[in-house]
């Protein structure tokens, strides 16, 4: 029983294919119940994000189609043809299934590295799956590693810490200086993607008031009405820069939209309250010279990149930290499941050799015919003594030595054993 | 000399005082770790140390208290200890109070330095003095918890500073991100300045009875008196103007360090050379 993932993310196609191959939640699950019914895999589960597809698999080893069982659906599924996907797709057996699986949950496979959404689009993809009972004992003790691979990595190293965007960059200045943002107001000047971006963060952090402004008002209402902000008219900038502590500017021109002397009337208007100006405009927007206001803090996107670039290196240094965790764990999931195929083929072996006593002394029946019934019993019960004495050294052995577990899987190959489902088995093979 | 315990056994100030220092020193530890690594359980367990540390310290200061027969004021070093217990306290008030804990990395190693100058420079206690009552008690622990919260003022506007000084020459370093923020610290070093203050006027209050009931006068000038008053003078001008459009910020913040050094002033030279001036007896 192997892990096997097919998957396409962000840094094997486009982001126009990655769409078309996107799964939303429901669907994702539609898929999977499909794989399961169809007799492809024993279990599976669909990870869907806006940086990948990836479908993970467990199936016997007997059967010999998986590969192709789970392409074939993932096409189907997306109407497209295989040979669009040449060179897209990624196929991952095993321990590389498993590792890639940690690195995702740790954030080391996404495009902003660490990024913190991720282990949570994990849990409820694997919570879905679950809950639909697409998941056995091998994809949950996966899932629930990946989840406890996440937190570690979150919590003991650096990874997943501070700014990644210029917007959030900026949001998080803000909070150095000015604490939770709910007491505070803010005034975005201009209505371009990054005006409009600054405007969706500064609300997604609970600033008290927010104002949206453009020259253009119309545009300026649909932002404001977009943002849960308050229009205000280009015209009455003085009176915002009088009561808005943070005041992000982005706006089309070669003029200085605030000078220094409108800052510094504004300062004087506010009682020298603090103020943080965000220049996101390119060229710039507000006179560098308001810099030397007291009370003003004044970022430009030179400025911001620059801590984001900062961020960028101390998270990257972050990460041999984070891929000692994954490989910890690859480690740990790897001897549990060498483990647990261990368990369940000397399980089958055990039953095999009963079986085998079974048809030998049905086949010597009128051997045996000559003996009391009592006697048959006691012949019966030493054979059956003998089966599990046989086994008892084999047992203990493949308890102690992680070795031998990894080799008792020949079991299987020397006995020829049918595969059967670790759960069905006791000892550190049972549900993960 | 020390507590006597249950069983007859006398546990030492000075051994209370090395466990003392122990346990806030993995405080630091934790505090450290929490400013850097930003793990919210290492901070609760910082908490938790500090409050332990506080235990321990508050029986080494008792097991002094009983040796000398007074709260243990009487030498500077005995007194820093006290000092020093105040100063943890009122931090882990104000911690309560801001719910932020990034500051007892700054805070613990003051703590540690003011136990430190005890245990080393005079882990002896000082002879047994005269009784002076409960009011002059109070009048001295009063003045003593002033002087910490003041301490605490000071650590809160230099960390400002540094902060406000990195945010506007746009340098912010990664350990800056775990600090509070500007808008916090300022409000965290009011706070202090207003439980210096409310002590400082509690403390010369009761030093005025005493006064009173020794010389029959409710203000005895001398150079002790002087300074209390000027800090208080220092502190009160902070609390008016440090709301003001031409003070709040960094200004402010200026102001409450440079106010910090009249209340140095007053816990070494004062005491060290001008305390004979100042004597209830």
């Amino acid at each position: 029983m192997g892990v096997y993932l097919l998957g396409v993310n962000h840094r094997t196609a486009g982001v126009a294919l990655r769409e078309r191959l996107h799964f939303s939640p429901e669907e994702g699950l539609r898929a999977a119940t499909k794989l399961r019914n169809d007799g492809v895999v024993d279990e599976v589960v669909v990870l869907s994000t806006c940086n990948r597809s990836e479908v993970y698999t467990v199936a016997a080893d007997t059967r010999t189609d998986v590969e192709s069982g789970v392409e074939r659906n993932f096409c189907v599924h997306h109407a497209v043809e295989p040979e669009q996907l040449n060179g897209c797709l990624y196929r991952r057996r095993g321990r590389d299934a498993v590792e890639h699986l940690y690195r995702v949950a740790a954030g080391l496979d996404s495009m902003l590295l660490g990024e913190a959404e991720i282990l949570g689009q994990v849990r409820e993809t694997y919570l879905a799956a679950q809950r639909e009972g697409l998941t056995g004992p091998i994809l949950n003790r996966l899932f629930q590693a990946s989840l406890e691979v996440g937190k570690r990595v979150r919590a003991e190293t650096r990874l997943g810490a501070q700014a990644m965007s210029v917007a959030s960059a900026a949001m998080k200045l803000a909070e150095q200086i000015f604490g939770e943002l709910r007491d505070n107001a803010a005034a975005v000047l201009g209505t371009g993607a990054m005006g409009a971006k600054a405007a969706m963060q500064l609300r997604a952090r609970g600033i008290g008031r927010l104002w949206v402004s453009n020259r253009n008002p119309e545009r300026a209402h649909e932002l404001a009405a977009r943002s849960g902000a308050q229009w205000a008219p280009w015209d009455k900038t003085a009176e915002l820069l009088a009561q808005a502590d943070i005041v992000v500017t982005s706006v089309a021109g070669t003029d200085w939209t605030l000078t220094r002397e409108a800052l510094a009337a504004a300062m004087h208007a506010r009682g020298n309250r603090r103020m943080f100006l965000i220049d996101l405009g390119v060229p710039r927007n507000i006179d560098p010279a308001a810099a030397e206001l007291y009370n003003i803090f004044l970022y430009g996107v030179d400025d911001l990149n620059e801590i984001v670039e900062q961020n960028r290196q101390a998270r990257e240094s972050e990460v041999p930290r984070a891929e000692a965790i994954v490989r910890a764990h690859v480690e740990k999931f790897t001897a549990w499941q060498s483990g647990a195929n261990a368990v369940a083929a000397l399980a089958e072996l055990k039953q095999k050799l009963r079986l085998q006593r079974e048809l030998f002394t049905d086949a010597r029946s009128e051997d045996l015919a000559r003996f009391s019934a009592d006697e048959r019993e006691r012949i019966l019960r030493m054979m059956d003594d003998l089966v599990e004495e046989i086994l008892r050294e084999p047992a203990e052995r493949l308890m102690k030595d992680r070795e031998v577990r990894e080799r008792a899987v020949l079991l299987r190959d020397l006995f020829g054993l049918n595969e059967t489902d670790p759960s069905n088995s006791s000892g550190p093979g049972g549900r993960g | 000399m020390g507590l006597q315990g249950g069983n007859g056994v006398v546990i030492s100030f000075t051994a209370l005082g090395y466990t003392t220092a122990g346990i806030y020193a993995a405080s630091w530890a934790c505090y450290l770790g929490k400013l850097f690594a930003g793990n919210k359980w290492t901070g609760r367990v910082a908490t938790v140390l500090l409050a332990a540390g506080m235990a321990t310290h508050y029986f080494a200061l008792l097991a002094r208290a009983y040796s000398i027969h007074s709260v243990p004021y009487q030498d500077l070093y005995g007194s820093t200890s006290l000092l020093a217990w105040f100063l943890a306290l009122t931090y882990l008030g104000l911690e309560l109070l801001h719910r932020e804990r990034a500051m007892g990395a700054f805070v613990m190693p003051l703590v540690l330095l003011l136990l430190g100058l005890e245990l080393v420079v005079a882990p002896h206690a000082a002879p047994r003095s005269p009784a002076r009552g409960a009011i002059f008690a109070l009048h001295v622990t009063s003045n003593i918890l002033a002087y910490s919260a003041f301490t605490l003022s000071f650590v809160y506007s230099l960390v400002y500073l540094v902060q406000d000084y990195l945010l506007r020459r746009k340098r912010p370093v990664a350990m800056m991100w775990r600090l509070p923020a500007l808008e916090d610290l300022e409000r965290m070093a009011r706070s202090g300045v207003w439980v210096g203050l409310g002590s400082l006027i509690v403390g010369i209050s009761f030093g005025m009875a005493v006064d009173h009931r020794l010389t029959g006068q409710m203000l005895t000038p001398d150079p002790k008196v002087v300074i209390s008053f000027l800090i208080l003078a220092f502190y009160a001008i902070y609390l008016l103007v440090s709301r003001s459009p031409a003070w709040r910020g960094a200004r402010a913040s200026v102001l409450c360090m440079a106010s910090y050094f009249a209340v140095v002033f007053s816990y070494t030279v004062v005491n060290l050379y001008l305390s004979r001036f100042h004597k209830f007896y």
